[in-house]
């Protein structure tokens, strides 16, 4: 689906968060004043304004469809259709745009249960992609 | 609250549209001349130019191709809708004295040039190179098509539904002798669904054109627009709001960001949606429309997928809506906000011919830009 993709390289403010893919670690960025989670990485809160006191912590990795399209023309030849775009909602609040693999594009529904997986990227590091949480009863 | 601005759009044109095999800054000629003739006003006479798409500078690119040095120029880049948020700051200008005659133009070759990618424009700084192309959507289609997907689920609407704002452009355009699918007959709900998925629930038959194309139109103070040869089509409201410019960031899509946007538009103006004789919204795709129609309150949410059914947005129906046929059946360039000015103006001009709404007095323009990122409404008036 993203087989050679290039990734632009990490900033100062998501550096973090990539460093952590390398441990297949999903994490969110938390302000330590307000509590609150976001999603991408910035270098304040959205929430408070504050620029201190922003850290990691990792997610639960579950997450559920919040809607999802089957993408069925390329946007670069970097792309293999049909695929699935979907937003995960994560346990935590924030939504991730990411792909749901593991399943036949046209099976993924909104409201899916889903759980982190990893795909590899050729520098080390990794993009979190998600797949059924749990095998799906025969229909 | 904020009072309607003695302004008044005086003059209004197309350029050439479809395949026209010319380059953006002749075609922006066309449409700035054609506008000025259309007002009655030389071009020396303006000194407001409000513009995006000829460059990175595109103000003073234009400006000087065209050969003024205007004391007030807008290049807000918010992407499709921005012509109607140069609307509310050419009035502002207008009003404070900055600039007396203002041209808002735009024009693309995009077709002829091939210059449309359906990964969009890839700035590798953005958070959006780094969390969201990685995935592969389709930009901006697939933001739209995830909205389209929630809405329907959300409130049980069908695709079948979705399909008559495809339909109701078309039948529009089939009266337009200038909208690119003039002539192609009618469209059916099957010829909708049944056209080549491009990301789901989407289709090509809910995307819209990709062709050249572009307009201007020319505002001054109604003091002016007085003595000047059209009926004055005056500015009674505008407001906006920019919501979001990545995919993940809204937290419903199933409901547009645009309320605010037509809140304040209708609060200046004192009039609500039951007022408004034709409406021109931004109709990239299909589901563009719907969202739009419950955000700016012609109905309630999820109710416009049987709001618009029954012939209601067609020729002829309650709610005359993208009378040219819109960016789904006369013309998309890419930033299709300007063209909304254009056919209300008309509009309420009554210059319409076969497709003219009798009678109409207030128009509203809606634009939306980027994936429903940025939200513009203007509301027109006319005393003829
Ligand atoms: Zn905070």
């Amino acid at each position: 689906m993203s087989r050679s993709y290039p990734v632009p390289p990490p900033d100062e403010v998501t550096e973090g968060w990539w460093g952590a893919t390398r441990q297949r670690r999903l994490v969110l960025q938390y302000c330590a004043d307000c509590d609150r989670p976001q999603h991408p990485p910035r270098a304040l809160c959205t929430a408070c304004g504050a620029t201190d006191h922003l850290g990691w912590r990792d997610a639960s990795g579950e997450g559920i469809v919040d809607s999802c399209t089957v993408v069925e023309r390329a946007p670069s030849p970097d792309f293999t259709p049909p695929y699935v775009v979907a937003r995960v909602r994560l346990a935590e609040g924030p939504v991730l745009l990411t792909n749901v693999v593991d399943i036949a594009p046209y099976e993924v529904g909104i409201g899916d249960r889903v759980r982190l997986r990893w795909r590899d990227l050729p520098d080390g590091r990794a993009l979190p992609v998600f797949g059924p949480a749990s095998p799906r009863p025969e229909e | 609250m904020m009072r309607a601005p003695a302004v008044a759009i005086v003059g209004a044109a197309e350029c050439d549209l479809g395949v026209t095999g010319r380059s953006i800054l002749g075609l922006q000629a066309q449409a700035i001349t054609r506008a000025l003739a259309d007002a009655g006003l030389p071009l020396r006479d303006v000194d407001g130019l409000a513009t995006t798409g000829v460059s990175r500078f595109s103000t003073t690119q234009l400006a000087e191709y065209v050969g003024i040095q205007p004391s007030w120029v807008d290049s807000t880049f918010t992407g499709g809708g921005a012509f109607e948020m140069f609307v509310a700051r050419a009035a502002q200008a207008i009003e404070a004295g900055q600039a007396e005659v203002v041209v808002v133009s735009f024009a693309s070759n995009q077709r002829s040039a091939r210059s449309r990618s359906l990964a969009g424009v890839l700035e590798t700084h953005t958070p959006e190179a780094q969390f969201e192309s990685p995935y592969g959507p389709l930009h901006p289609i697939s933001h739209y098509a995830m909205a389209a997907a929630a809405y329907l689920h959300r409130y049980r609407a069908t695709r079948e539904q979705l399909a008559e704002v495809a339909i109701a452009a078309r039948e529009w355009a089939l009266l337009n002798p200038v909208a690119y699918r003039y002539g192609a007959g009618p469209l059916t709900v099957q010829d909708v669904l049944g056209a080549p998925v491009v990301s789901t629930p989407l289709t090509t038959g809910d995307c819209c054109l990709v062709t050249d194309g572009g307009g201007a139109v020319v505002l001054t103070s109604l003091d002016r627009a007085r003595d000047l040869p059209r009926p004055p089509v005056r500015v009674l409201g505008y407001g906006e709001v920019s919501t979001n410019t990545s995919m993940a960031w809204p937290d419903d899509l199933a409901t547009s960001g645009a309320a605010p946007a037509g809140r304040r538009a209708f609060a200046m103006a004192g009039l609500t949606p039951a007022d408004v004789d034709v409406v021109e919204v931004y109709d990239s795709f299909t589901i563009t429309v719907l969202l739009t129609l419950e955000a700016l309150g012609f109905c309630g949410p999820g109710e416009a997928s049987s709001f618009i059914q029954g012939g209601r947005i067609r020729p002829g129906g309650a709610l005359p809506l993208n009378t040219s046929g819109g960016g789904l059946s006369y013309c998309h360039p890419g930033q299709f906000g300007v063209l909304l000015l254009v056919e209300a103006v008309r509009q309420l001009r009554g210059e319409c011919a076969d497709r003219q709404v009798p009678g109409a007095e207030i128009g509203l323009a809606h634009g939306t830009g980027g994936i429903l990122s940025s939200h513009a409404t203007v509301l027109l008036g006319v005393h003829r």
